[in-house]
């Protein structure tokens, strides 16, 4: 794993595959190269099930969601020759846990041109944990158009789900314990690719139940 | 941040921030639902004590295209035209549980003692002839959209100083943004104080105008005038009325603001109020936006 090896990322420039020392305390799940294959494979399995992804939109939750959905995109285009539209959609507004801190900064959302109407949404995020998220995710999409059916595409599944949510794409099935967090970072936001599992993180406010999705567990919320 | 009382309470980057969120939720206006759940079961109250028709249907639609419930309080046809003291109404309105309060009153100051007195958030709408921060905000909003930035631009407020809330708000919190503020006016309609403002003073609007990217335009406030502040009407509207020929003078790019009502033929004309450079229908649409931004920021957290 230390071997650093030269590959080339989305964009075709040179990265280093192997993610830089990982910080004390945490170990390394993935490395930029397991992530570029569980997204290629994310990709072929999205084309699979929609038949050919003709009505497929891609919908990122940021903040690491929406980059991960345009990565899915240019892969889906290289396989097929499909131009998917991507977006990215915020789920702020509709949290349940809102009222358990402070007004949060809104993430962007972006709705593609032709709508969402008849389209099979497909919305990616990085961690799938308790499912609150994507609860709070499937009603902003009822407020914003109907669609002929929405899918869920996760980098990785931690479980401890509290909600009946399952996700349709999974990167990697990652046991833990609540005691653990999971950490994705990306090229795009964190200069570098890389699934960290590590300690929790210290909560500011005891009050944090594993309910909410404001836990420091996952890296939502760090923006 | 508790309570919005003054644009000078806000730094850089909460103001930075309440433009932020305003741009993001500017998006709603265009959806298919326009409502987002953000303050389901939260209960805002308007409580205004002098006419308005712009900011309370502003503050109330903003308030309902985020699901809170909407109490309109007007002095006219409340208690308060009995004889009920503001700390009273307030009382009241504390024990009917507001998260919320939306004050606009004739008297400066008037926010400022309200929130001393309740528990939930208090939003100045207008106090007298001290403060207006959320217009103040949304021309902020309304110039960083039209020229796109904000630090540096060279801003304009021409008109009846003296009595503005409007101008006060926005030479606080311009500054605060980087632009540069220039007040034009004829030395009556400017306060005794002007010149503790962080910014210049002119009574020459047509040595300005070449060298502003906004202007501004303000309403002559005749019904807080005991005094006579100029000859007349006619000699006002040739010395500090914007024209054709004025805007003319001005950058290519430059913008005309007005916060409104209008009063075509006296600070404006209407060759100018009709033109695509004056800005005054996008204040209106940029304001439900941005109150729904200030609304989301005070009440939507813990």
């Amino acid at each position: 794993m230390h071997a650093r090896k030269q590959t080339k990322d989305d964009n075709g420039t040179a990265v280093s595959a192997s993610s830089p020392e990982a910080p004390e305390g945490t170990r390394a799940v993935l490395d930029g190269n397991e992530i570029n294959r569980a997204l290629t494979r994310i990709a072929h399995e999205v084309l699979e099930r929609t038949k050919g992804g003709q009505d497929v939109t891609l919908l990122g939750i940021p903040s690491r969601g929406a980059p991960l959905a345009r990565r899915l995109a240019r892969r889906i285009e290289r396989v097929e020759e499909l131009d998917v539209p991507t977006g990215s959609l915020d789920i702020t507004m509709y949290r349940d846990d809102l009222r358990m801190a402070p007004a949060r900064a809104l993430g962007r959302t972006e709705i593609p041109a032709g709508g969402l109407d008849d389209r099979v949404v497909v919305l990616v995020d990085d961690v799938l944990f308790s499912g609150r998220t994507v609860r709070a995710a499937l009603d902003a999409l009822g407020d914003l158009g109907r669609p002929r059916a929405v899918q869920l595409a996760v980098l990785v599944d931690r479980g401890h789900r509290e909600l009946p949510i399952r996700a349709d794409y999974v990167g990697k099935n990652l046991p833990t314990s609540l005691r653990e967090s999971v950490t994705v970072q990306l090229e795009e936001t964190d200069g570098h690719d890389a699934v960290l599992l590590g300690p929790a993180r210290a909560s500011s406010t005891g009050t944090l139940r594993a309910g909410s999705r404001s836990l420091p567990e996952t890296t939502e919320g760090d923006a | 941040m508790r309570h919005l009382l003054s644009a000078g309470d806000l730094d850089r980057d909460e103001a930075t921030l309440i433009l932020d969120t305003a741009a993001e939720l500017a998006q709603v206006g265009d959806r298919a639902v326009k409502k987002l759940p953000t303050l389901r079961g939260r209960t805002v109250v308007n409580l205004f004590y002098e006419d308005s028709t712009r900011t309370r249907t502003s503050f109330e639609l903003a308030a309902k295209r985020l699901s809170a419930d909407v109490i309109n309080f007007s002095a006219k046809g409340s208690s308060v035209s009995k004889g009920e003291s503001l700390k009273d109404t307030a009382l009241t309105l504390q024990a009917m549980g507001a998260d919320g309060v939306v004050i606009r009153h004739s008297a400066s100051g008037a926010a400022h003692r309200l929130a001393g007195w309740v528990d939930g958030s208090v939003l100045n709408a207008g106090d007298g002839t001290h403060e207006h921060p959320t217009q103040a905000l949304l021309d902020a909003f309304t110039m960083r959209s039209r020229l796109g930035r904000l630090e540096g631009l060279r801003v304009a407020v021409v008109g009846d100083i003296l009595h503005s809330r409007v101008a006060r708000s926005n030479v606080l919190l311009l500054t605060t943004l980087g632009a540069h503020v220039t007040l034009v006016a004829p030395p009556t309609l400017l306060p005794v104080s002007v010149g503790t403002w962080p910014c210049e003073v002119s009574y020459d609007l047509d040595e300005v105008l070449p060298k502003t990217d906004v202007v501004m335009m303000l309403r002559v406030q005749a019904e807080r005038m005991r005094d006579s502040f100029f000859p007349s009407v006619r000699e006002y509207s040739r010395n500090y009325g914007l024209d054709g020929e004025r805007l003319e003078r001005m950058p290519s790019d430059a913008i005309v603001m007005h916060p409104g009502p209008m009063v075509r033929g006296m600070e404006i004309s209407a060759e100018v109020a009709d033109s695509p450079r004056c800005t005054v229908t996008e204040q209106v649409a940029n304001g439900v936006s941005l109150r729904m931004a200030v609304l989301y920021l005070l009440l939507g957290g813990s």
